[in-house]
């Protein structure tokens, strides 16, 4: 039985058919990371695909740039209630890194600088779901929302779509990254509110 | 880290902490306990059925079922102007937690620890000096808490107890006007004034920064520069500017 709060509610928010269950909506970007910001430089950045054979694909930034390009607009959604419609990205989409990959691994363990990880299954990665973003809103990725490259997976809370990335490392099986060992879900699905364990 | 389902708790206690902030006492049957840091999720609902959901660290920690939140009042907010001005002893809301299991401390450690709060950000550190200070003996613990005035400090005169009984060593620093007789420097954290407030590289503290998200980002990038290892410094970031 739900418990009522005497009085409550009078500055509640207009409700909007985009927003998942527990969401509300901000116009700001807020920033929520475990410890300080690295700085990358894109001369010394690298991503790099581990598959599970160990064989690694790798890419430097130049080379990175030179693939297709994708522009992305999408609604983000932060496990910490907020959600931000209509943001607009550009990277290059997982399904292009895969191209260059040989591999059936059905799980991935994504790695940052700074040294912050986070699982994501394949299917959640393929078919135009999850890019390597660079850009947002038109211009380079800011450090502090994770330049100079995320990871985007808008489907998932957003604290999947890990800063500063670096790479993927792709397994048979299935294990957590750093705030799933810390309590939050093995898989983030924001529509049925899979925040904790 | 514990979650559980949504509580049903009470408020039983209200008081005024500054102008715009107040601390909260709710009793949650069942509440499992929680290590010193840890915050938890506060769900609302009008007599409609709406409901929202705010995060709200712990200012109290251990296995006592009356939990210690304090507010901070965001004028344009949907959630912290009920609990800083509406809400009254006997008032129910739900509570989900203890959350996160990241940003705490568990007494037992010798390296010295840093806090550095920023506003509302005073209160998970507030639960570990509360915690270093039951715990009597270990760690010792430096806080530098930046408030606007004297008069935005929450657990003012709490702190002010623990910086005379030792333990807790406490740094203020204002950034809009210092109270009477302060013959320190007034404005926004630089520099050299966090780096005077606490311990030194060589010492390798476990840091511990929580507040609006700019203070945050400020303070860490400032300990980076001043040459503290970035995998020492954890940071829990309120939201807004
Ligand atoms: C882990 C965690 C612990 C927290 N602990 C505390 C706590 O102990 N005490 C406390 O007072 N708050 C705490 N907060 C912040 C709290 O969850 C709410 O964000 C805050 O009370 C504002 O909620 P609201 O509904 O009033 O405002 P909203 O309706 O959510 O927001 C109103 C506007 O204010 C902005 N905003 C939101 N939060 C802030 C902020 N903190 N400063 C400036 N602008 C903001 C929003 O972007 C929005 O534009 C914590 C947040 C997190 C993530």
């Amino acid at each position: 039985m739900a418990v009522f709060s005497r009085g409550f509610g009078a500055r509640r928010r207009e409700s909007d058919p985009r927003l998942p269950p527990g969401q509300y909506i901000t116009e700001d970007f807020p920033v929520l990371s475990a410890g300080p910001t690295p700085r990358i430089d894109t001369a010394e950045w690298s991503f790099d695909i581990r598959s599970e054979s160990g064989a690694v694909t790798s890419w430097s930034w130049d080379q990175f740039m030179a693939l297709p390009i994708e522009d992305v607009a999408t609604d983000i959604h932060c496990v910490t209630r907020w959600s931000k419609l209509g943001t607009s990205w550009r990277g290059v989409s997982i399904d292009t890194l895969l191209e260059h990959v040989d591999s059936d691994a059905d799980y991935s363990m994504v790695h940052s600088y700074g040294g912050y990880t986070t699982n994501v299954p394949m299917e959640d990665l393929r078919d135009g779901r999850a890019w390597v973003a660079f850009e947002f809103d038109g211009e380079p990725l800011d450090p502090e929302h994770g330049g100079p490259a995320r990871l985007l997976v808008p489907h998932l809370y957003f604290w999947k779509s890990a800063k500063w990335v670096r790479g993927l490392t792709l397994m048979g099986d299935d294990a957590p990254g750093f705030w799933e060992q810390n309590g939050y879900n093995m898989h983030g699905d924001p529509w049925t509110e899979e925040r904790y364990w | 880290m514990i979650v559980g389902d949504w509580r049903a708790a009470r408020v039983v206690d209200v008081s005024d902490a500054t102008a715009t902030a107040r601390v909260l006492r709710v009793t949650v049957p069942g509440w499992p306990g929680s290590d010193p840091g840890q915050h938890v999720d506060i769900r609302l609902t009008a007599e409609d059925g709406y409901q929202a959901v705010r995060s709200y660290s712990l200012g109290s920690y251990g296995a006592d079922d009356t939990i210690e939140l304090a507010v901070d009042e965001i004028p344009e907010g949907e959630v912290s102007p009920y609990l800083v001005r509406d809400v009254r002893p006997g008032d129910e809301l739900e509570v989900k937690g203890p959350l996160g299991g990241y940003f705490v401390w568990r007494a037992g450690g010798v390296d010295p620890v840093q806090l550095i709060a920023g506003g509302s950000g005073i209160v998970p550190l507030m639960a570990m000096a509360r915690a270093r200070t039951d715990a009597a003996t270990g760690a010792p613990f430096r806080l530098l808490y930046s408030v606007r005035t004297g008069g935005d400090a929450i657990y003012r005169d709490e702190l002010g107890m623990l910086s005379e009984s030792g333990g807790v060593a406490v740094t203020w620093a204002y950034t809009r006007a210092a109270p009477p007789g302060w013959d320190g420097r007034v404005g926004r954290l630089d520099r050299a004034g966090i780096e005077a407030a606490i311990w030194s590289t060589d010492r390798m503290p476990a840091v511990y920064v929580c507040g609006p998200t700019g203070f945050v980002e400020h303070v860490a990038d400032t300990l980076v520069e001043l040459g503290h290892d970035a995998r020492r410094i954890k940071t829990e970031r309120f939201g807004g500017a």
